[in-house]
This record gives structure tokens, C-alpha cells and sequence, in this order.
């Protein structure tokens, strides 16, 4: 089954000390200066809303954002564009932009390191129920493509958990926890 | 754009109701025709805006980055959505709700519909709809329907059109109602949905229903189109009619709506808002869109005359059994609750004692009450709509509103639900308290994604909205209850003209620079369904607008006299004394400081509007013929790909229809009221065109026009493969020749009617 809206969230250390306001001049600077492969468009800002979408940097072909669903803070790539040849190259393309962007916001000057991926626990999902949807008879296989597919850049299945999402109403995913911190950088690596 | 669109199609089709199926083929097959360059984009941008496809900020491809103006690169060069409007640019999903309703299936889709294809909001309009920002033009259809199959239209949620009927969102069961209006409502969206006669307007038509005249909650007063519930009694026995208001509007010059009748018969309401929409389509402005809304009729004519003509125009309408077939049912009609009336249980809780003050009330049916769930921003999130669906479900049986004040309320809950309502509400983030007061800010998308906001209204609303909130329960009672509303730019969709402190987007140039203001409204009325208009007093910047707030609310609190209104108090101390109050707030600070003026609440760019849009509030006017032929061209484009499919018959059938299409359009433009037979088009047709040689090519004499004559002659005998490819190239000429007619017609091609301002 081709997937395609391959979502991923990084799950941040420390959600608490974050302050979303401080994000929305970031993604501002980002759309000034284009730094994403994506054509950047917009921010928008849901910082009022309890659980949601947080703070959206709008692109063309997939948004960022830092996400707040389920009151779990994450950087969220939210790929819109079809991409790649196989599941296997959308997953790896969606999970690399996700840790690059985190990457840059942990880097980023004014945020003064209060954005920090935990190294442990992160979401694979797709935003696309006709493609993937929970309780499909399809989801045997797709687990087992996710399972292989964290497996190969997570150094074995030995290195992580992985839970699939149940309620019938969400999106399909997983919830990913490794074992050991992730090396950001040699997972990068990996992916590129 | 989504790669499962097409699956979307196969897994929907047949499970649509047919209508809504059609419609949302017909928007497709316009999608496909404006990618192959075969319709003109201004068309096509009326076209999707009848659909509610609507353009939103930067879809220009320019924006405006806080340095400099920035070109947006869309990867696809294709056509456009329409003018200055790139094809890949997101835009706005309206969903039309009538009167505000929905039940629980309709709130998941809304909420996967928002997860999918939006970015993850869900937002609720001053006038009970639903949109979605940042959709892709190709999604679209895909939106219209996943929501089809649920039961709803976006049909005419845009445009020059009737837009979504509104109406009390406490209709049925409030207490101060005269009669439950939802019926009606119902009826008369239903009725002007796609009707012939309102395809022609200049400009958008917007009607409201209020079950009484005293509250606020149906508007009626600033609407098109206002209904108002009452009663008589008459020979002893309760009588039901409808007061009737016309012409009422916002914008930047609102205007408050006129009596046209006292009461009306309910069995009148559909044939009348009919003969309004005939009149409004004959004799509404169509070029100077500024002056093309019903309210600049009515006030041309006088509502004398214009009750005069409306009722002329009663009078010679063919009867339509929809016009009383629903109101048996009226009478009868009642929503039902779930759960037994019963007394509230003792909760020893502070946060759901404040909620219970301001978030619920009582039902004309005791035990029940309606419960209000404020959304911030009128915003609502997937997980928060999947929440509403379950407790409506569990609780009540989905008897769940939208409101104007872009909340949604719950209703039929027995009081004996309601710590479990509010429980779940609380744990979405959905329990807070304020509805309907100083800290439920409404605002219009403003400069978030309207294409022609001036200032952030919705930055605004969330800066006071957070103020007052920390001190709302310090807050007097009599600033409690006092209405914010705001407006990105003097259009007035946040409906600034009807709240006590009203503010809409302005901009001004400081020292060279450009600063976002607030022009302040003060002393608007609620009440009264919206019943007197707030006077303008001062721009400030925008940076200032809190602590206007705070002075003037304090100014009130400390020298009103003694039961004295806001607005009262207001027109009391006049213009002059509110300036006097704030005119320090309406200055920018020189020096270092005022760099924070040069940017606009929750945006920190320099503030500019170097990049504004040109809107598509009104639509382009586009006349019926045009409209008509394009449909016309779309058909023929469809017979040509049954011709393809090898479906010889439905291909000739088509074609056949594509061209009496086209041959209406031209009728239509001398006799309007044309019946939709083909042997009246044909005939009516030779008369106007052909006889009188009109249609003639100078080269081709009356070719053209025997094809459809030929075509005429031969309906109903089989197709074969080669007449009914024949029969499509003859209808792609013959529309090409209803074209060149109408070209050569000139720009004086409908009926003028003469008639003296009053
Ligand atoms: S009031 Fe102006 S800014 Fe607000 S939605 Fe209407 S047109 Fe846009």
C-alpha cells in the first residue's frame, strides 16, 4: 500500500520551560530567509488553543510546527506533497526534516535552548485516512514496513518500542520510545 | 494536494445524495476545464466562490516578510484560481451550517476534515459557518464530498449568492421565543438553494431568523433579510406570522434593516423572500459592487416602492408547492432531548460554579438547559470537535449549535448532566467560563488569512482576550456583560457595528512608516437584535487598543449614573468626552520605544500592507448568461469525455442539453422567466435569434443555429457513434456562436427597468 502525509513529532524535553511565543519571530525569519527545502508561506498561530496545533509555519509542500495535540509539545513535520519512490523513502524523508528542523530550533540563538527533542520518544503518522485508517486490514503489513523501517535507523529492534494507535478515530500511526538516546546527528547521517 | 483524492471519489460514489454528488462533479469538471486554459479565470473565481472556495492571504504570491515584499514561488506555473490568485496558493474552505446546525457524525468529518487537508483548526464565522483555512484548490472536491456524504453543501457559501441562513441558536427552546424558527429556517435555505432566480445578484444576500425582537441572538436587524418570530391572537385562537425586515447590512456604511411586513403569513415567507430575490436580481446595482447590496436598493427606492414592486412581483409567480409543503411539518416539529429532566446534584467545584454562571441556561422546557461552549478565537480543534461529538452523543441526541458569537452551544443537556458535561468540556480545554461576555472576544480572520485585512484582529482579540481573563473576576458586573467585537478592515465581518466597544483594522503612517491602527466604535447595541449601530470616535494604533479598553471601561464604571446602559452612557457624554479620555492613546510615541507600534499584535514583523490581496468578500460579477454558458461549455466538455468512454448515448444527450443551455442563455437575456422546456427554448429562441437573424454569422448565415434546430428535431432517436460525435462539435459551435451574439448584443442585454428613487 503506498503511503503517502507522512507525519513525524518529536516529542520535546523539558515542554514545560517552553514558551510558543517565542517560536512565532523564528518561523517568521525562517519564511524570510526560505530556510527549508519546502517553499515556506506562512505562520500561523494557535497558541490559544488548548492541546492543538501550537505554532504552524505553513509551507507549500508540508508544514512545521511546534504541536501541542494531545498536550504532548513536539516538532511536527507535516509532509502535504506526495514524495518518493516507496514507503520506506517517505518515512525516512519525513522523519530526516522533522530532526533537522528540531535540529535548527535547538540551535536557534533566541530560543536560548528551551526547544530540545528528548532523544527517546517520538510519532511516525499518516494524515491521510483513505490511505491508512485504523482497524484496516492493510495494517498488518504497514506495522511491519514501520517496524523494519525504525529498526534499520535505530540500529535494531532490539533499540526500541513501538505502539501502534487504537482509537478508530485518529490517525493511523505509531508511537515510537528507543531505548537508548538518539543520536541526532548519526541518525541525520543515516537518513540523508 | 492529497494523492487519495481519486479514491475519495470511487469510495463516494453512489453514497452521496444525488444533488450534492452532482454539484460537487460539476466544481470538478470546472477544476479540470480552468487547468486546460478552457474557462476564463474570472469565472472560474465566481465559480469556486459559489462553492465556498475562497482565496486567502498571499495568494497573490506576495508577501510581505517584515523587510521587504516577498515572491512567494509556487512550483506550478499553471492557470490561475482567478485574477491575481496563483492556482497552488492555499485558500479558505467555507462550509455553510444552516442555522447553525449540527449533529455528531457532521463534527467528526469537520474534525478529520481539518486534520487532513487544513492546518489542524477548525474555525467558527460570525455568521454560523464553519471554514478551513490553507486548502489546496485541487482538495476541494474531496471536502465537498467527504462532507456531502454527512449532509452538508458548500453550496453558495461564497459569492454573490444567498449565503448561509442564520438564525437564534437557542431557537425551539428559549423561553422568551414565540415560536421555534428553526422550521422556517430550514425551509427558506432549502428553498433559495441553487434557485434560478438568485443566480443573478450583484452582490451576497444574507438572511437571519430571531425567535423574538428583544435579544441579539438572531441579528435580524443587520441581515438582507431579517424574520422575526410572533404571534396574535386572532378570534381568540394564536396565530403565527413572521415580522419581516429588509435591507439591513454592515459594511462600511451599515444600515438598519426596514419593516417590510408586520406579519407575514408563514405560507407567505417563501414566495415573498422569492419575489425579493427577483427584485434585488432586476434592479440591484451590478457594477458599482460598492453599492450593489440590498440595503442601497432599499434605500434608493424607498420601502414603499420597494414593498410595491415585491409585491407586484408576488403576484405574477408561477406557484411552487415548496412553498407551503413544509409547514404542516413546522407545526409539529420538535427537537427531543435523551435524557429525563432532573435536578442538578451538589458539585463542590469553583471552576464548574463559574462555568454554570456563565455558560448555561435555562430551556422553556424545565429541566433542560442550553450549555455554551466558548471557543477562543471562535477556533475549535480535531480532538475538541470529537469531544463535543461524544458528549453530545452520550448526553443529548447531537443537538448542537453554532453561534454568531463563534461558539458552539449544547443543547437539551439536563441539569442532572451537567458536572458530567462540564467535565468533559474541561477536560478539552472546552470549560471556560465567559460566554457571552467581555472576555469572549469576537474577531474576523483579519490579516491572519484575509486577503484584505489592514490590521490583526484576531492578534488583538487574543491580547485582550488574555487580559481580561486574569481580571474578569475582579471585573464590575457592569463591564462583565459588555460586548468586544473586531474587524480586520471596515467591512465589518467581526461585526464591530453592534458591540459596545468596537474596533476595525486602519492603517496609518507615522514618521514614514506604516502603523496598524484600530478605528474605535463605541456604544453599538446587542440587544434588540442588533438594533442601533456604534459611533466611530478615534483610530489608535493598535498597540494602544488594551488600554483604551481599560480607560474607557473604567470611565464607565466610575461615572455612570445609576442604571445607565453603555451605550447610553456613550451617547451622554458624547464624542467629544471619549476623545478628551483617549487622545494621548491615539498618538505614537517618538524615540526608541515606538518600534513596538511598527508591528501588530501577535505578528512581529514591521507591519506593512505593501502585499494586500484584492478581495473576493463580493465575488466578481459575472452575468447569468456568462454563468450560464459556462455551464453550457462544461457540458459539451462532459459529453466529449462520454463520447471517449464509448458512452454514445449519454454523449449525444449531453451535447444535445449543452446547447439548449446556451441557447437559454441568450432567451434569458430578454425573457427572463423563460420555463425550463425545450420546445419553449427552441421556439422562443428562433423568434428572438434566428427569425430576426441575430444570431447570423456574417459568414455562416444561420448555420449555427440549425444545428440546434436539427438537434431538436431528432431528441429521443438513438445515437450513434458518429452522430453523437457529430452532434458534440455542433454544440462546441453553436456555444461559440451564442458567445459572438452575445458579444455583438453589447453591454445593454437586460431588461431595463425605469424606476425613480423614492
Ligand atoms: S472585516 Fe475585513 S479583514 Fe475581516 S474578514 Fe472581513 S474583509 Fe477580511
Amino acid at each position: 500500500m503506498e503511503l503517502q502525509h507522512i507525519n513525524v513529532k518529536l516529542y520535546l524535553e523539558r515542554p514545560e520551560a517552553v514558551k510558543l511565543e517565542a517560536v512565532v519571530p523564528v518561523f517568521h525569519e525562517w519564511i524570510q530567509q526560505q530556510v527549508c527545502e519546502e517553499l515556506l508561506i506562512d505562520v500561523a498561530d494557535y497558541r490559544h488553543l488548548h492541546g492543538g496545533p501550537g505554532v504552524v509555519l505553513v509551507g507549500h509542500q508540508a508544514d512545521y510546527s511546534i504541536d501541542n495535540t494531545d498536550n504532548r509539545l513536539g516538532v511536527r513535520y507535516n509532509r502535504k506533497a506526495d514524495y518518493g519512490e516507496s514507503n520506506r523513502d517517505r518515512f525516512s524523508q519525513a522523519l530526516h526534516a522533522a530532526l533537522r528542523a528540531c535540529q535548527r530550533l535547538e540551535s536557534e540563538a533566541q530560543l536560548g535552548g528551551m526547544i530540545r527533542f528528548n532523544r527517546r520518544d517520538l510519532r511516525l503518522f499518516v494524515n491521510d485516512r483513505m490511505l491508512a485508517s485504523i482497524g484496516s486490514s492493510r495494517n498488518g503489513e504497514v506495522q511491519r514496513e514501520l517496524g523494519g523501517f525504525f529498526a534499520s535507523v535505530l540500529g535494531g529492534e532490539a533499540n526500541f518500542e513501538m505502539r501502534v494507535e487504537s482509537d478508530p478515530r485518529r490517525l493511523f500511526g505509531v508511537e515510537v520510545r528507543a531505548l537508548a538516546p538518539i543520536d541526532v546527528n548519526g541518525l541525520i547521517s543515516t537518513l540523508a | 494536494m492529497k494523492t487519495s483524492n481519486t479514491l475519495w471519489k470511487e469510495r463516494l460514489s453512489g453514497k452521496l445524495p444525488s444533488d450534492l454528488g452532482r454539484e460537487v462533479d460539476i466544481f470538478e469538471t470546472q477544476i479540470a476545464l480552468r487547468k486546460q486554459g478552457r474557462v476564463e479565470e474570472r469565472l472560474f473565481a465566481e465559480a469556486r466562490l459559489r462553492r465556498g472556495v475562497y482565496g486567502q492571504r498571499y495568494d497573490n504570491g506576495q508577501r510581505h516578510d517584515g523587510v521587504k515584499v516577498q515572491q512567494l514561488s509556487y512550483p506550478g506555473q499553471g492557470p490561475t484560481k482567478g485574477p491575481h490568485t496563483l492556482w497552488d496558493a492555499p485558500g479558505m474552505q467555507r462550509i455553510k451550517i444552516p442555522f447553525g446546525g449540527l449533529n455528531a457524525s457532521q463534527l467528526e468529518v469537520l474534525a478529520e476534515l481539518a486534520e487532513e487537508y487544513s492546518d489542524g483548526v477548525a474555525h467558527i464565522t460570525t455568521r454560523q459557518d464553519v471554514q478551513l483555512h490553507f486548502v489546496h484548490v485541487e482538495d476541494t472536491p474531496t471536502v465537498m464530498r467527504r462532507l456531502a456524504a454527512v449532509g452538508i453543501t458548500t453550496r453558495e457559501a461564497c459569492g454573490n449568492t444567498v449565503r448561509n441562513v442564520t438564525a437564534c441558536p437557542y431557537a425551539g427552546v428559549c423561553p422568551d421565543e414565540a415560536f421555534d424558527v428553526t422550521p422556517y429556517a430550514r425551509a427558506l435555505s432549502r428553498f433559495l438553494l441553487g434557485h434560478p432566480d438568485c443566480q443573478d445578484f450583484g452582490r451576497k444576500f444574507k438572511p437571519a431568523f430571531s425567535g423574538c425582537r428583544q435579544h441579539a441572538c438572531g441579528l435580524v436587524s443587520m441581515h438582507d433579510l431579517g424574520v422575526v418570530a410572533e404571534t396574535r391572537v386572532v378570534d381568540g385562537a394564536e396565530k403565527r406570522g413572521l415580522r419581516l425586515l429588509v435591507g439591513g447590512g454592515l459594511g462600511s456604511v451599515p444600515y438598519q434593516a426596514k419593516l417590510f411586513d408586520e406579519f407575514l403569513a408563514p405560507e407567505e415567507l417563501l414566495p415573498i423572500a422569492q419575489a425579493i430575490a427577483r427584485v434585488f436580481a432586476r434592479l440591484g446595482e451590478k457594477k458599482n459592487r460598492n453599492r450593489a447590496r440590498l440595503k442601497f436598493l432599499v434605500h434608493d427606492l424607498g420601502i414603499e416602492k420597494f414593498r410595491e414592486l415585491v409585491l407586484e412581483e408576488r403576484s405574477i409567480l408561477p406557484h411552487d408547492s415548496r412553498w407551503a409543503d413544509y409547514l404542516a411539518e413546522a407545526m409539529r416539529e420538535t427537537e427531543l432531548p435523551l435524557a429525563a429532566p432532573d435536578a442538578m446534584p451538589e458539585v463542590d467545584s469553583e471552576p464548574f460554579r463559574r462555568w454554570l454562571g456563565t455558560n448555561t441556561r435555562g430551556q422553556k422546557q424545565a429541566g433542560y438547559v442550553v450549555a455554551t461552549v466558548t471557543l477562543p478565537l471562535g477556533d475549535v480543534t480535531p480532538t475538541q470537535l470529537r469531544a463535543l461529538a461524544d458528549v453530545a452523543r452520550r448526553l443529548t441526541r447531537e443537538t448542537i449549535r453554532t453561534t454568531v458569537e463563534q461558539n458552539f452551544v449544547i443543547r437539551w443537556v439536563s441539569k442532572r448532566d451537567l458536572p458530567a458535561l462540564f467535565e468533559v468540556l474541561d477536560s478539552v480545554g472546552l470549560g471556560q467560563p465567559g460566554a457571552g461576555n467581555i472576555v469572549d472576544v469576537v474577531a474576523c480572520p483579519g490579516t491572519d488569512t484575509c486577503k484584505l485585512g489592514i490590521s490583526s484582529s484576531r492578534g488583538l482579540a487574543a491580547e485582550l482576550r488574555t487580559r481580561l481573563a486574569v481580571t474578569s473576576l475582579q471585573l464590575d458586573g457592569a463591564i462583565q456583560n459588555l460586548h468586544i467585537k473586531i474587524s480586520g478592515c471596515f467591512n465589518s465581518c467581526g461585526q464591530h457595528h453592534v458591540a459596545d466597544l468596537g474596533f476595525y483594522g486602519v492603517s496609518r503612517k507615522v514618521s514614514g512608516y506604516a502603523v496598524p491602527h484600530f478605528q474605535v466604535v463605541l456604544g453599538g447595541e446587542w440587544t434588540n437584535n442588533g438594533g442601533s449601530y456604534g459611533l466611530p470616535m478615534i483610530a489608535v494604533p493598535s498597540r494602544n487598543i488594551p488600554e483604551l479598553v481599560q480607560r474607557v471601561c473604567e470611565h464607565y464604571v466610575t461615572t455612570r449614573m445609576s442604571g445607565e446602559s453603555f451605550k447610553q452612557f456613550i451617547k451622554r457624554i458624547g464624542k467629544a468626552a471619549v476623545r478628551e479620555l483617549v487622545d494621548d492613546l491615539a498618538r505614537v510615541p517618538t524615540g526608541q520605544e515606538n518600534r513596538f507600534y511598527f508591528s501588530d499584535w501577535g505578528d512581529p514583523r514591521e507591519y506593512s500592507i505593501d502585499d494586500i490581496g484584492v478581495g473576493e468578500c463580493a465575488g466578481e460579477v459575472i452575468s447569468s448568461f456568462e454563468f450560464d454558458l459556462a455551464a453550457a461549455e462544461r457540458e459539451v466538455f462532459e459529453a466529449q469525455l462520454l463520447l471517449e468512454r464509448g458512452e454514445v448515448k449519454p454523449a449525444g444527450e449531453t451535447a444535445y442539453a449543452s446547447m439548449l443551455h446556451a441557447a437559454k442563455a441568450l432567451v434569458k437575456t430578454e425573457h427572463w422567466d423563460i420555463r425550463d422546456h425545450a420546445d419553449d427554448i427552441v421556439s422562443e429562441f428562433r423568434k428572438r435569434f434566428f427569425d430576426t437573424e441575430r444570431f447570423f454569422d456574417p459568414f455562416a448565415g444561420g448555420k449555427f443555429a440549425q444545428y440546434l434546430f436539427g438537434a431538436h428535431a431528432k431528441a429521443g432517436l438513438p445515437y450513434s457513434a458518429e452522430t453523437a460525435h457529430h452532434l458534440v462539435e455542433e454544440a462546441q459551435l453553436f456555444i461559440e456562436a451564442s458567445h459572438t451574439c452575445y458579444n455583438r448584443m453589447g453591454p445593454q442585454v437586460r431588461p431595463v427597468v425605469n424606476v425613480q428613487p423614492a
